[in-house]
């Protein structure tokens, strides 16, 4: 049985990848690397191979208010775009790489998923309750996570429409996935590489340093102490074998912080980043070097100056808000990001990849130029939470929400932009809508997830209390 | 004892001022000598029955490099002396156009069509002599100056958005150039009249007396043009300022007016006099001026049919060629008799005829007329190649720019002229400027030439690109371009993306779209310039100025792109709901993380066993009331009003009120 599974994962990845391949060899019907909901000004390749030209003819990548991309990425990717294959579509070695990224980003998003299951099913044993999917047929929470990535329309389209969101996405799992199988140079490695690309993973430091040290997501650690005094009363009564002593041996190291392993990250995350600060800093020097490359990248992304639409709010908010206004604003809304930061980090600490999974959503909600790469970043990550969140509320309602939305959108912006007929009030509208959507998504799973911690709570003192009453 | 030192002090003072007054007093006297104003119009039939009239006013005036400003001057405009001296001018040229030059109709290898065919609206350029950091001040400063002096938005050429510093390919070497264009400047006579009043004659006298208002704004094309030049030689005495201030008129002359009988041929060029066309006759010269002059240009092409003539009706007995045979001759009939005629070295090339002004009396005024006679078509000289530029793509989301070259006949002659040469190219200079809303992919930019895409490097001499920096300063790009001369045809093509502004920045029209300024095509390999051997058309600036070689220039149309607008009553619902969407994010997410359902429970049942104790007290109290048992009653029992007044809800009141109170008190 298991088995059959396994099979009909790989073949669903093999489909995935033809169905990249051949939507890239017809790039002209789609158009897809113009549309604003693949190509933000942050990850378009066509910015990026304008940087690129610009540097090639000595002058900075950044002249020009065209590219405010990693200088990293223009040496990955710039040489890419500018070697053509005759008689075939222009970009096609990056798309090649963006393709490669997907697939590598859903590997690991299967490896991380399959570590975390293992983790937390041992940890339910702990507490004596049964994973449920254990003995269940549906797919290993691992499978899913990775199948919902590589087959998420978005994915697809920002794969096909040349974003360089993919290799974002990719780092951002790299550093997760390093996490959970405790490396910390990898997932150092993949926290500064997503910070340098697009800022805002900056926040998942918190999750990647709890995952260091508490290790992967569990139930609340209270119950695990309920246990353990459970186990210390009841020592007496039950003979001592040598079982029960390894189980509370297990329980007092799970409550521990463990500061080497965190220590050894922040360590490599110095080490990486400093090497990236380095790295930037050559490849600039010529042209007004680090503090041009925070001006044009960070800076651009912290102050909003392009106002061209995109799926998110805060484009044609910062349009048409007043000038006066418009500081106090920035700060409200990116200090909107970071405000919660603190809250759920209390709430949610016994399950850190969540909480990761949770900051992501938000600041792909809430960031300047949102694109649907972000999105289909978390919904991958989604997948990994399946069991935990099957009793979440408004999940149909949600997914028709997402299809009215991809559906509506392009419409209302080809109405605004190529016809005429509409208003950008229309297309803004369908923004809104997106943005609802996320929210509801964000809330309904912190609230579904918090319910389960409940549901444990009760089972496991209902359990204390069932060995305990005979 | 105390006074010889002040008398001692009073004597050298008087003795040194007047040494200095003596030795001003020459000085004066040389500059009186050399300030000179002379006024021209050169009149030239056009091939399209039109007719070119250019208005050239010559005014110099030596340039006190000594930072006093009330130097005096007698026929040199004071302000524009002040805008030399205060920002240091090497050059300057200011343009108001209406309308297009035509460069395929009216020619584009004479020195009128290179440097008087100027591109709608206002173009300003300059030179500055100061170090370069200053320039860009410098600039600012004189945008504002000369708004104020020509009634015209030229100060919206400050912000530095609009103004880029072209480096080679516009004029020719120099660093501190500032260039700027404002396309959507209407011209009216608001601007003709501060030009008019730098004239010593204003239009009270002399050849300015034609400009009648009604008949140059009717004109299919009009340019004022205003240059100024200071050179500024070794010795302090001869650097002069030169301001030469055109004004290029083309019109139709009206048939009717010039009361041409319709029964001859239509084919037949309108005849005109200087009254049909300006309504206005020259009622004498200015008397400021050094020299004042009329002049009637036939260009090759015309010279050469009317001599075709000549020859077929076998009247071509004698070959002098002198002005009476001119004047009188088959094609066409002068009214007035030329004082001067001038030929071009070259055979079959232009000739001038010359009318000075000077005679004229009050009583008899200056008209000159030009009948037809016979039917002629002929065609002006081209440029090497006819440029136009033109917008590909639809939707406001993007699009290209293309610039087109189309070899015209000129390009034959070239080739004709360099087929000794193993491979003849024809150089062409290309300077774009975009205003940063256009935001130009320069990677993109591909070239076809014969329609074949080729590699752009193959035909790129040099390429200079300065980027365009959002709100901050303009695009712009030049290229010398090398093209193989047997090419018929080459296309520029450039992707770009249309930008998204912040309302603010919109102009009141926003939906008629916003304009790329004119691209200056130049050919340097190429002069035009007339050849006159007489050398006493030297003493005529105008002439001496057609006699330079100046390099031919042609600009392409003006391209209007519709930006998409955002809609403009919006503010205030965007930042509602907006906000709206944030705090419903901000709530939701925060009550979910709050809420404790343990607690919520306890709460409740803690509150539930409270309303019983009191519903209980209260039925009792009810049932002791009404004589019942308390039983019965208890489950149906509505709410009693006594629970809905709580002591607390009676204090929130109370505390209201008294804040209501208080305040309505100290408010008062």
């Amino acid at each position: 049985m298991k088995k059959e599974v396994q099979k009909w994962f790989w073949i669903s990845v093999l489909g995935s990848i033809i169905v990249r391949l051949i939507l890239l060899f017809f790039p002209k019907n789609l158009n897809l690397s113009a549309r604003p909901e693949v190509a933000t000004p942050l990850t378009s390749l066509r910015r990026l191979a304008e940087g690129y030209w610009l540097k090639q003819s000595s002058m900075s990548p950044y002249a020009g208010s065209m590219y405010h991309g990693s200088p990293l990425l223009l040496t990955l990717l710039g040489p890419l775009t500018i070697t053509r294959i005759k008689g075939q579509p222009d970009h096609l070695l990056c798309s090649f790489v963006f393709v490669i990224a997907d697939v590598v980003c859903a590997m690991l998003l299967r490896a991380s998923g399959e570590t975390l299951q293992t983790a937390y099913s041992s940890r339910l044993k702990l507490l004596g309750l049964n994973h449920f999917s254990e003995d269940s047929e549906v797919l290993p929470s691992g499978d899913l996570a990775a199948l919902v990535y590589l087959w998420n329309p978005f994915t697809v389209f920002a794969c096909v429409g040349l974003s360089t969101s993919a290799i974002e996405n990719l780092m951002v799992v790299l550093s997760l996935y390093g996490a959970c199988k405790r490396l910390a140079p990898l997932a150092a490695f993949g926290w500064v590489m997503a910070t340098h690309l697009s800022l805002y993973p900056g926040i998942l430091l918190i999750p990647v340093i709890l995952l260091f040290g508490y290790g992967p997501d569990a139930p609340p650690r209270k119950l695990f102490l309920q246990r353990k005094n459970f186990e210390v009363c009841n020592s007496s009564s039950i003979a001592n074998n040598s079982l029960e002593e390894e189980v509370r041996n297990q329980l007092s190291v799970l409550n521990g912080f463990s500061w080497k392993s965190v220590m050894h990250f922040l360590f490599w995350t110095l080490l990486w980043s400093s090497y990236v600060l380095v790295l930037c800093g050559i490849y600039l020097r010529q042209h007004g070097g680090l503090q041009e490359l925070f001006k044009r990248t960070y800076g651009f992304i912290l102050t909003i100056p392009d106002l061209s639409p995109n799926i998110g709010v805060l484009w044609y908010f910062f349009a048409e808000v007043f000038d006066f206004f418009r500081s106090f604003f920035l700060i409200v809304f990116h200090g909107n990001i970071l405000l919660i930061v603190v809250p759920l980090a209390l709430r949610l600490n016994h399950r850190p990849c969540f909480l990761a999974f949770v900051y992501i959503v938000i600041f792909s909600m809430l960031k300047s130029y949102p694109s649907v790469g972000d999105s289909a970043l978390y919904m991958g990550l989604l997948g990994l939470f399946a069991y935990e969140l099957r009793d979440m509320q408004f999940s149909f309602f949600l997914i028709s929400g997402y299809v009215g939305v991809s559906l509506l959108s392009p419409v209302m912006h080809n109405l605004w932009i190529w016809r005429g007929t509409g208003n950008a009030n229309f297309y803004f509208g369908t923004a809104i809508a997106y943005a609802c959507f996320q929210i509801i998504l964000v809330v309904e799973s912190v609230s579904a997830m918090l319910n389960h911690d409940r549901m444990l709570n009760k089972l496991s003192t209902a359990k204390c209390l069932y060995i305990r009453a005979p | 004892m105390d006074l010889l030192p002040i008398s001692l002090f009073l004597l050298t003072f008087i003795i040194f001022s007047t040494t200095t007054l003596l030795l001003a007093q020459p000085q004066q006297q040389y500059q009186d000598q050399y300030e000179e104003f002379s006024e021209e119009l050169l009149l030239k039939p056009l091939p399209d029955r039109k007719l070119l009239t250019h208005f050239h006013f010559h005014n110099q005036a030596p340039l006190h490099n000594h930072h006093s400003f009330s130097t005096h001057h007698h026929l040199f405009p004071k302000p524009i002396s002040h805008l030399v001296k205060k920002f240091h001018i090497k050059e300057m040229e200011l343009s108001f156009t209406q309308g297009r030059w035509n460069y395929e109709r009216w020619g584009g290898f004479d020195p009128i069509s290179s440097s008087n065919a100027k591109p709608p609206g206002v173009e300003l350029w300059a030179i500055f002599d100061v170090p370069p950091l200053q320039v860009d001040a410098s600039w600012k400063n004189l945008t504002h100056a000369l708004s104020g002096l020509f009634c015209a938005s030229i100060n919206f050429l400050e912000s530095s958005t609009s103004y880029s510093a072209p480096k080679w390919a516009f004029q020719s070497d120099l660093g501190s150039l500032r260039y700027g264009t404002l396309p959507r400047e209407a011209v009216c006579t608001e601007n003709l009249t501060p030009w008019l009043k730098l004239l010593p004659c204003r239009d009270k006298a002399g050849i300015s007396t034609l400009m009648d208002r009604p008949s140059i704004y009717r004109s299919f094309y009009h340019s004022q043009r205003l240059h100024l030049r200071s050179s500024i030689a070794e010795d302090r005495l001869s650097s002069r300022i030169i301001l030469e201030q055109t004004l290029t008129v083309v019109l139709q002359p009206d048939i009717q007016r010039a009361g041409m009988n319709y029964i001859s041929e239509t084919s037949l060029q309108p005849s005109w006099s200087l009254s049909s066309i300006f309504g206005r006759k020259i009622n004498g010269r200015c008397v400021l001026a050094k020299s004042s002059n009329v002049y009637l240009q036939l260009e090759r092409g015309l010279v050469t049919e009317l001599e075709n003539l000549l020859k077929d009706t076998a009247i071509f007995a004698a070959n002098d060629t002198g002005s009476e045979n001119f004047r009188r001759n088959i094609g066409f009939e002068l009214s007035v008799n030329p004082s001067k005629v001038h030929k071009e070295v070259e055979k079959s090339s232009s000739i001038l005829y010359e009318y000075p002004i000077k005679e004229y009396k009050d009583s008899e005024q200056f008209d000159l007329g030009l009948t037809w006679k016979h039917p002629l078509v002929w065609s002006s000289p081209h440029a090497p190649l006819y440029a136009s530029r033109f917008l590909t793509g639809s939707g406001n989301e993007r699009g290209a720019i293309a610039i087109s070259l189309k070899s015209t006949e000129s390009t034959q002659g070239f080739v004709a002229a360099n087929n000794v040469k193993e491979r003849c190219k024809l150089q062409v200079n290309i300077l774009q400027m975009v205003p940063w809303y256009i935001k130009v992919y320069y990677h993109t930019l591909k070239l076809f030439v014969d329609e074949k895409p080729q590699a752009v490097i193959d035909f790129v001499e040099r390429m200079r690109v300065s980027p365009s920096e959002d709100k901050v300063s303009p695009g712009l790009m030049e290229l010398v371009l090398k093209f193989p001369c047997e090419a018929k045809s080459a296309v520029l093509n450039i992707d770009f993306d249309k930008g998204f502004l912040h309302i603010d920045e919109y102009p009141p029209d926003a939906n008629q779209g916003f304009d790329i300024p004119s691209a200056i095509i130049s050919f340097p390999e190429f002069h035009a310039g007339l050849q006159f051997s007489d050398n006493s058309l030297r003493k005529s600036p105008m002439l001496s100025k057609f006699q330079e070689k100046s390099r031919v220039l042609s600009y392409t149309e003006v391209l209007l792109v519709p930006l998409t607008t955002p809609d403009f009553s919006m503010p205030y619902n965007v930042i509602t709901i907006t906000c709206t969407i944030f705090a419903l994010y901000f709530g939701s997410l925060l009550n979910v993380l709050r809420r404790r359902v343990g607690e919520e429970e306890r709460l409740l049942k803690k509150k539930d066993t409270n309303k019983g104790l009191l519903l209980q007290v209260l039925a009792k109290l009810s049932a002791k009331l009404r004589g019942r048992s308390s039983e019965s009653a208890q489950p149906q029992s509505p709410p009693p009003p006594s629970s809905f007044i709580s002591p607390k809800l009676v204090l929130k009141v109370v505390l209201v009120a008294g804040v209501a109170v208080t305040w309505q008190y100290y408010s008062q």
